[in-house]
């Protein structure tokens, strides 16, 4: 295969030297074909939890817990130790294995139907606590898993499987801004919003990655990574639509930023 | 010392690495003895109080995940909510202990002593096909050992153990002997643990999902074999007065004494009577049940709960000889001479 441009003739073997390269995968991700939908968050956020790792070579120290949802094959494309925890109950397994293991990295990777559901007692028992744990929360508006069903962050309005004429919210109650809540908690050390949906966006989210885990490192308290991401699947819309959907729904909702610095709630 | 006070204590001893706990009737002196204990000083064991009994043992199965000797405690009610975070336990094949004290149900019940959990803990008690160790202590003595055994038990099939306790074992005041204490684990099995992935290892996965259903039957048949295994060589019981026994009760835990004092008081009326006292009951003695069957004319199951072992002694017997139940519930005690006459009524027919 022959790769042109104006000032550029290489072939595919040329590129893939290593002085040419200048993006790679990162090593802390299995060679599994990652099964999330194409367009869908999951990928990136994956990618940017596992270049952190690496960045900061903690592989060999690293326990990530897995929840229930579309998150639940995180363990097929991290290539770390990883538990599988049950619905919701990820922030509590994390306890039990930071409070016996104080010096290793610990994180969740959860959806919102997981941790701001079923979750939602162990979420904030954890972050009061101020577990020295990271949470990685995926908000995505919706029940991907299991087919689109309405969520606990499903906006107003928002049609799911489960609220095909909209989210009512008189009927169903309101969405649950998580974030501005633990944020709250005296437990809590870096709360912060961030999105994956353009490459400024990865690059702010990298940032907050890498922070959350110093933060663990420096054993300062909990930090809490909220994504506000897509699910074009649950959604029904192209990849495109997902990402300018949520652009104009989800984010003037779920505002992008920090919300606790350095244990001070950013006003 | 208290039984509940005794697990508490053989928990520090027994070099666990672990407990965590949310309060509940009547078994809450053992997370109170704890505290008390500061096991964090003594042994550097980790305590903590959790928001629920679902993250208790949700946290049990975080610690069980590294290899750590992890044990959480609770009564009937809390049991039940642990059900999920057990079923979870017994699928990824993680080792820990759970003492149940347990009281009078169904629903909220009452904080008295039952036996009415014995379906729950011997059947597997969450979804899907597993069980667990059952360990049924009948003194306050038994309450420390069997926390050492139970964890030993425990490692040895990685599977998750349970002592059956109740309400009247739990709070009475016993001697007790301790047995030396064992230190807390150092090394962990690299083969499964998730303690971080080193360089010279695959990454480990604890995880009870399969979604390729032929793995799965795979996972359910290797468990399987690990049951048959347990009930081949694991199966403990105690024999009181059997040699010449003309009549059998099989009774475990508290109910177990109260039939040891009703042998006495038949055995003064003439009446053979014999007791068959499960240890385990999940592996339950199950052939020697069958053997008692071609030397005793019937046999009473007696038990805090409206009838749920006799079940398995009817299994056991197979029908060779008459089987029946007597048991009071929702907290009240059978008394030795209740249980006498019980058999003379029920059984006897005199």
């Amino acid at each position: 295969m022959k790769i042109e441009s104006e000032t550029l003739t290489m072939d595919i073997e040329e590129i893939i030297q290593d002085e040419n390269l200048v993006y790679k995968k990162t090593s802390c991700m299995t060679d599994n074909i990652l099964s999330f939908c194409p367009g869908c968050g999951h990928g990136v956020i994956h990618r940017l939890t596992m270049e952190v790792i690496d960045e900061m070579g903690i592989q060999s120290e690293t326990i990530g817990i897995a929840s229930v949802g579309c998150s639940v094959l995180a363990y097929d494309f991290m290539d770390i130790d990883m538990t599988q925890s049950a619905h919701g109950r990820a922030p509590a397994v994390a306890t039990g294995i930071k409070r016996c293991w104080p010096d290793k990295y610990v994180f969740t990777y959860q959806g919102d139907g997981d941790l701001a559901a079923i979750g939602t007692a162990e979420t904030i028992h954890a972050c009061n606590r101020g577990e020295n744990i990271t949470i990685i929360f995926v908000n995505n508006g919706i029940y991907g898993m299991t087919g689109g069903q309405m969520a606990p962050t499903t906006l107003e309005g928002m049609k799911s499987s489960t609220t095909p004429y909209g989210r009512d919210i008189g009927l169903m109650g309101n969405p649950i801004k998580i974030s501005e809540l633990v944020s709250q908690l005296p437990g809590t050390y870096y709360v912060t919003r961030q999105a994956v949906h353009s490459p400024s966006h990865v690059r702010k989210a990298k940032k907050a990655m890498r922070k959350a885990f110093e933060s663990q490192k420096e054993k300062k308290g909990l930090s809490l990574i909220e994504f506000v991401s897509n699910c074009n699947s649950g959604w029904k819309m192209t990849p495109v639509q997902a990402n300018k959907w949520l652009e104009e729904n989800m984010l003037p909702f779920y505002p992008l930023g920090d919300l606790k610095v350095d244990g001070k709630i950013i006003t | 010392m208290k039984g509940n006070e005794a697990i508490a204590e053989a928990a520090i001893r027994a070099g666990a690495d672990a407990y965590f706990g949310y309060p509940i009737t009547p078994q809450s002196e053992i997370m109170e003895y704890l505290a008390l204990q500061e096991p964090h000083k003594r042994t550097g064991m980790v305590l903590l109080q959790a928001e629920s009994e679902i993250a208790a043992i949700n946290m049990v199965y975080g610690a069980a995940s590294t290899g750590k000797k992890a044990m959480t405690s609770s009564s009937s009610p809390g049991i039940s909510l642990k059900q999920e975070g057990i079923s979870y336990l017994a699928g990824s094949e993680l080792p820990c202990l759970i003492v149940n004290v347990v009281r009078g149900g169904p629903g909220l019940g009452t904080i008295q002593p039952s036996q009415a959990d014995y379906f729950q803990a011997t059947k597997g008690g969450g979804h899907g096909d597993y069980h667990l160790i059952v360990l049924a202590p009948s003194s306050v003595q038994e309450m420390s050992d069997f926390v050492k055994l139970g964890f030993e038990l425990a490692f040895k099939y990685r599977n998750p153990a349970m002592i059956l306790s109740d309400g009247m074992i739990g709070q009475m005041m016993e001697k007790v002997e301790f047995f030396e204490p064992v230190p807390r684990l150092t090394e962990f099995d690299q083969s499964w643990v998730t303690t971080g992935k080193t360089p010279d290892r695959e990454r480990n996965i604890v995880t009870s999902l399969d979604l390729d259903p032929l793995g799965m039957e795979r996972h359910n048949q290797a468990l399987n074999e690990k049951y048959n295994k347990m009930k081949e060589k694991e199966v403990r019981y105690e024999m009181i007065d059997c040699d010449d026994a003309e009549y059998l009760y099989v009774a475990y835990g508290s109910s177990a004494r109260i039939c040891q004092k009703a042998i006495k008081l038949a055995r003064e009326e003439g009446i053979k009577a014999g007791l068959l006292r499960p240890i385990t009951l999940f592996p339950y003695p199950t052939k020697i049940l069958a053997e008692l069957a071609n030397q005793v004319k019937g046999i009473l199951s007696v038990e805090l709960s409206s009838g749920q072992m006799v079940e398995d002694v009817r299994l056991a017997v197979n029908g060779k000889i008459p089987v029946e139940h007597f048991g009071r519930t929702g907290g009240i005690i059978h008394s030795p001479d209740e249980v006498l006459e019980a058999l003379k009524t029920i059984l006897i027919k005199k």
